[in-house]
């Protein structure tokens, strides 16, 4: 199989004990070590007071990270093609629906129903920057990231246009925790470019998945425990890599599904 | 331009029946498969196209943690058409990591998380034999369907609410250009369930009066569910139809509410045209989104007629399906392949008056001529629009 290259723009990055890919960036470099802490979400500034205020925690991450990404590559957000990818969708609005739905009344509010389905991040995050570009919204339970990476990598290599990347979970309350434990909220923004351009050149490629391809760990132990636990976190790998820098190649092996992992070289100079 | 895409086998399943015939038979006598809403407890004004037999289905043994409507319906719906043999022969010619899967839901199998949450225990907690990932999760079809077909290439579920099923089209044809497969199982299913019924009937788009695309006192949708897939392999010697382009786009301007001028969809309909190289005038037909909202319909019409102008001939066919919502897409792609195999326009159903304020050539009668190239309409929530334009078989 022949690798799809694309150019790595900018990150934003928002999850337990990380604010920020600036402020990330040391301990994901191995400079400091990473200390837990709750999720904070910032509420996204960008959407009009009426939407802000119907937006749920799982929006709000995913803006946070699609912000952050813009910002880093300095790209006008409105002109960006966009993949959002997300294992779980909004988990307290999908519990207060099958609550509602489980009543005697069934009554359902029009902005709870609106924002289940599995789109509205993207619909939200669209409508906030007035962005018209293509949009496309994927779920693939814990191999989520990786389909998320595999759909942008070759809509930017059809289109040769940058594209932003959105990856995030956020938690079901009880009692659908149970039945799918994610500790946190988690949110990853990526934008690339088309190869021909500047920056840092990662080559992705699909490697089957065998025991003799084990996927790359995080070095901090913390971060590899997120890793192994939130499902858009498989993506930290790659972000140790790039915040580790230096002109020496590097080749990451992802976590994607039971079949495939997704290897990916990083060579050339990063966003800094 | 690009080079069409290879539909080499499709099949479909609606409240109009199993299987190409079925659908075939449907269109020619202009029956709808609609009916007052009898589905489960719910107790609502309304008509749904409810598939007759998917409580009935049982899945094979080694797939039972899948059980639910929604993969009960995607069982169903692959039985049909010899599609499950074509996708082993696929299996065989390319290697089972050579084939993806790639499908659209909006819903997936939340109907067993809804009955779940109806036998919490004193504590709160879900039935022991619940399984979310299998079920629930917006993910569970693509597993599946690669469960069922012991496929290990790429597999992803595409959920941009009605415009699911379209958009996979346009991502198999992504990986096929990059070299990482050589032929994808692509379609969409959505299952009734309280979720969508309660939920637009909640925002008032959920009519009492069966759903009148185009009419003047169209007053909102009747739900349906559906399975529908197609197989697109590359080297196809034969095909049963061609995918000749795609376009997609978001609106950016509501979440329920189309744009009004119809931009997104003007834009998703230029691309698919300019991917197929051909003009606006070279389309035979249009199938439209059509759900018989009054937004939806004049905001759709407004777009086509940006577009193509008021000649083209095109219709909206929820009036015999329902919207089937995250499967539509993949649905009416399918009943445009029927329309170019028999010539077939087919007229929509249920129009008493028409809307003087649209502008479109809607047909309310069928039509038949020889046809080339027909595009398919599917738009949804958050704004999100695809376009396809798909070519007779040759």
């Amino acid at each position: 199989m022949s690798a799809v290259s694309v150019k790595l723009l900018g990150i934003g990055l928002i999850g337990p004990g990380l604010t920020g890919w600036a402020a990330a960036r040391e301990v994901l470099a191995g400079q400091t070590a990473h200390l837990s802490a709750p999720t904070a979400v910032p509420s996204p500034q960008r959407l009009p007071a009426a939407e802000r205020r119907r937006a749920g925690v799982a929006i709000k991450v995913a803006m946070a990270a699609a912000e952050e990404a813009c910002a880093d590559a300095g790209l006008a957000p409105q002109t960006l093609p966009t993949v959002f990818t997300s294992s779980s969708g909004d988990g307290v609005n999908c519990h207060t629906l099958c609550e509602a739905l489980a009543g005697s009344d069934r009554l359902i509010s029009p902005t709870r129903f609106t924002n289940s389905v599995h789109n509205a991040a993207a619909g939200y995050w669209h409508i906030g920057v007035a962005g018209q570009a293509p949009s496309t919204s994927l779920c693939a339970y814990d191999a989520s990231f990786g389909a998320g990476l595999v759909e942008a990598v070759t809509q930017v290599r059809q289109h040769a246009t940058p594209l932003l990347l959105v990856a995030s979970d956020t938690p079901y309350p009880e009692p659908l925790q149970s039945a799918r434990p994610l500790p946190d909220s988690f949110g990853l923004g990526l934008v690339f470019g088309p190869a021909d351009g500047a920056g840092l050149t990662l080559s992705v490629n699909l490697v089957p998945a065998n025991p003799a391809t084990r996927p790359t760990p995080c070095a901090d132990p913390g971060l590899e425990a997120m890793r192994r636990a939130l499902p858009s976190a498989r993506a930290l790998p790659l972000l140790e890599a790039v915040a580790r820098g230096g002109a020496v190649e590097q080749v990451v092996l992802l976590e994607y599904q039971a079949s495939l992992h997704l290897r990916v070289e990083i060579s050339g100079q990063g966003p800094t | 331009m690009k080079q069409p895409l290879a539909i080499t086998h499709y099949t479909l399943t609606t409240a109009l029946g199993a299987g190409i015939a079925a659908h075939r038979a449907a269109l020619e006598s202009g029956r709808s498969g609609l009916a007052p809403c009898a589905f489960a407890d719910v107790d609502l004004p309304g008509y749904v196209g409810e598939v007759a037999g998917v409580d009935a289905v049982q899945l094979p043994p080694s797939l039972n943690e899948f059980d639910c409507r929604n993969n009960r319906l995607a069982w169903l719906a692959l039985q049909q058409d010899g599609f499950a043999e074509a996708v082993q022969a696929a299996r065989s010619r390319w290697g089972a990591h050579r084939v993806a899967v790639l499908v659209g839901t909006s819903t997936s199998g939340i109907l067993q998380t809804e009955l779940a949450y109806r036998r919490r225990g004193a504590d709160g907690a879900l039935p022991s034999d619940f399984h979310y990932e299998a079920t629930h999760n917006t993910g569970s079809l693509g597993s599946f369907i690669g469960a069922a077909f012991g496929l290990t290439g790429p597999s992803m579920v595409v959920s941009t609410a009605c415009s699911s099923s379209a958009k996979v089209f346009a991502s198999a044809r992504r990986l096929l250009e990059a070299g990482w497969i050589d032929a994808a199982v692509v379609g969409g299913v959505d299952s009734l369930c309280l979720t969508t019924l309660y939920g637009f009937n909640s925002l008032e788009l959920f009519s009492a009066d069966i759903c009148r695309p185009w009419d003047a006192h169209r007053k909102g949708l009747s739900l349906g569910e559906a399975a529908a897939y197609a197989l697109i392999e590359r080297n196809a010697d034969s095909a049963q139809g061609w995918l000749l382009g795609s376009g997609e786009s978001s609106d950016g301007h509501h979440m329920s509410a189309p744009h009004p001028e119809g931009a997104g969809a003007v834009a998703a309909m230029r691309q698919a045209l300019a991917e197929a190289g051909l003009a606006p005038s070279q389309i035979d037909y249009i199938n439209l989104h059509g759900t018989a909202t009054p937004g939806n319909d004049a905001a759709e019409d407004r777009a086509v007629c940006s577009v193509f102008g008021t000649e083209t001939p095109c219709s909206s066919t929820k009036g015999a399906t329902g919207h089937t919502l995250g499967a539509a897409g993949a649905v009416e792609a399918a009943l445009c392949l029927i329309a170019l195999e028999q010539g077939l326009m087919p007229g929509g159903l249920h129009l008493q008056q028409r809307d003087p304020a649209l502008q479109a050539h809607y047909l309310t009668e069928n039509r038949h001529a020889p046809l080339r190239a027909v595009l398919s309409n599917s738009f949804g929530f958050g704004g999100s629009n695809a376009s396809l334009v798909l070519g007779a078989a040759r």
